[in-house]
């Protein structure tokens, strides 16, 4: 048990750091770069029931300290996943790994649970009832306390292995949501998703997106996050993930401070790379900094 | 693929919006004509994808066209100057297939990665046809570069003020053994229409990390769906799925 290690629903991180889903692919591309076993763990690309290819290009917009992504759940299948991607992983990477798991009907999440729950290296099951690139499904989950739940209860009966429902900040009451997937059984909350937005071209004037909108990431929604985990970790007991513009040390324990007991990081993988391997490397110097010996020991620790 | 830091040497415009800049440093990852560079621009969030023109040992050529905030801000670059790069990504062309008489299809700022691919080509005792397409006459670049090179060089104008009135499709020669090239979409799918023969084709996207991760970029094929960044920029014709 190191300084930097932490305890995720019963399952031991070397450290906090966790990439985020769909900035880190299925995790062996990265392996090219560096040696992935240095992260704690990290979410792989949203799964889906069926294959989907997502939605139309442009699905990428800049914007300022930030971007619009509208990918659209684009995945092979939970299939071709435990096929395909899994024992490609399996060669590189040999610490349990965070399923991502989407969904157009409840059903549809716990067929890809169930599915998911038999794999070895699965550790938890990151249920993502928000992303905002899809129509009828997604976010349509995650905006209502009621329908959130009854996915956490839907995925709890086919799996043992601990349940971690992703919520999106694109609502009115977030610690509703939270309580709610709580009381149906979910063993930790991740927040916050991506933020609805739009950009339009000034020339074409037409949205920059082919979808229109998409989900806004970076360190421009850092504080939104910062401010979404502090009321949801004061609300519920079990443990929170945060994530949201991610970019730094730094940034990692101002998370865990506001009350994450782990971190992921998404944008800052797509601008660089070795960004997750970069604040790992950094976290031990920048506790020094801060005077703090066990990083632990911060989590919630808000004044 | 390798972040690194590069030094510009020089920068200088071309045309009237097309510059071309040279940077010096650590070209070791790029081993195909047709790569991309993805350069970080102070300011900007996500780096912005440039083809690379010519590379020799730690020696990198790149032309750009300015159309946004990115390419501008390249554009005011002078020598001395540091940028950040992410090297050697995409696929690039393979030169495998060429043949005797291949024939390169450049349009606009797709001209640039076909001059290296041409390079590499007249070194292996290749002699390639070059069409470079533009719109006018003082949009044109790299026509002299071409020749110098060895390569037959036909120019078309869309208005007819240089070369061949029309596009690249009205310059095709009778005789070639294969086709490369790179260009807007509605030029690949005329050049993909025309040629007789195979083919590699080099496509643009807006990319998100150009690396692979992010799913931005991608589009569907005959083989499945393919990352432009990452299974591109270069597909190959059999593999072409247009979609209107």
């Amino acid at each position: 048990m190191g300084r930097l290690s932490v305890n995720l629903c019963g399952i031991e991180l070397d450290n906090p750091v966790i990439p985020a889903s769909g900035t880190f692919g299925y995790g062996y591309e990265f392996a090219d770069y560096y040696d992935i076993n240095c992260l704690g763990t990290f979410s792989f690309k949203g799964t889906t029931k069926e294959p989907h290819f997502g939605n139309p290009t442009p699905r990428i917009a800049e914007c300022t300290n930030g971007l619009i992504n509208s990918i659209g759940l684009q995945n092979p299948g939970v299939d071709k996943v435990i096929s395909e991607e899994l024992p490609k992983l399996k060669k590189c990477f040999k610490k349990p790994v965070m399923a991502n798991v989407s969904g157009f009907a409840v059903e549809d999440f716990a067929f890809t649970c169930e599915k998911l729950d038999k794999e070895e290296q699965v550790g938890w099951l990151e249920v993502n009832v928000s992303c905002p690139n899809v129509h009828g499904g997604g976010m349509a989950f995650g905006t209502n306390a009621e329908t959130a739940a009854s996915v956490v209860s839907a995925v709890k009966k086919v799996t043992k292995k601990p349940v971690i429902i992703k919520l999106s900040p694109n609502v009115t009451d977030i610690v509703t949501i939270a309580k709610a997937c709580e009381a149906a059984g979910a063993d930790g909350i991740s927040l916050i998703n991506t933020l609805l937005g739009m950009r339009i071209n000034l020339k074409t004037r037409k949205p920059v997106v082919a979808n229109k909108m998409g989900g806004f990431s970076g360190p421009a929604i850092f504080p939104v996050a910062v401010r979404m985990v502090y009321q949801v970790a004061n609300a519920v007991k079990v443990p929170v993930v945060g994530m949201g513009g991610v970019s730094s040390a730094e940034d990692v324990i101002e998370m865990m401070l506001s009350g994450a007991t782990a971190v992921e990081v998404g944008a800052a993988n797509l601008v660089d790379p070795l960004a997750s391997k970069k604040i790992i490397e950094d976290l031990p110097k920048t506790l020094d900094k801060y005077g703090i010996d066990n990083i632990k020991d911060i989590i919630g620790g808000v004044n | 693929m390798k972040d690194v830091m590069l030094t510009v040497e020089g920068n200088k415009a071309l045309t009237k919006d097309v510059y071309k800049m040279t940077l010096y440093g650590d070209c070791s990852d790029i081993t195909a004509p047709g790569q991309f560079i993805n350069i970080k621009i102070d300011g900007l969030y996500l780096r912005r994808p440039i083809s690379v023109c010519d590379m020799n040992w730690n020696e990198l050529t790149i032309i750009y066209k300015v159309v946004g905030k990115g390419t501008e801000a390249l554009s005011k670059m002078v020598k001395g100057m540091e940028i950040q790069a992410l090297t050697g990504l995409g696929n690039g062309y393979d030169m495998a297939d060429a043949g005797d008489k291949p024939l390169l299809i450049g349009g606009g700022v797709g001209v640039p990665p076909l001059y290296n691919l041409a390079r590499l080509l007249i070194e292996k005792k290749v002699k390639p046809t070059v069409i470079l397409g533009f719109n006018k006459k003082d949009e044109i670049f790299y026509k002299k570069e071409f020749e110098k090179l060895g390569c037959e060089v036909r120019v078309t104008t869309v208005d007819g003020s240089e070369g061949t009135k029309g596009f690249v499709t009205d310059a095709f020669p009778e005789d070639y053994t294969y086709t490369y090239c790179c260009g807007p979409e509605p030029m690949l799918k005329a050049v993909y229409k025309t040629a007789k023969t195979s083919g590699q084709y080099s496509f643009e996207e807006r990319m998100g990390c150009g690396f692979g991760a992010c799913m931005g970029c991608s589009c569907k094929t005959i083989t499945g769906y393919k990352r432009i960044c990452k299974d591109g920029p270069v597909l190959r014709k059999e593999e072409i799925l247009w979609e209107d």
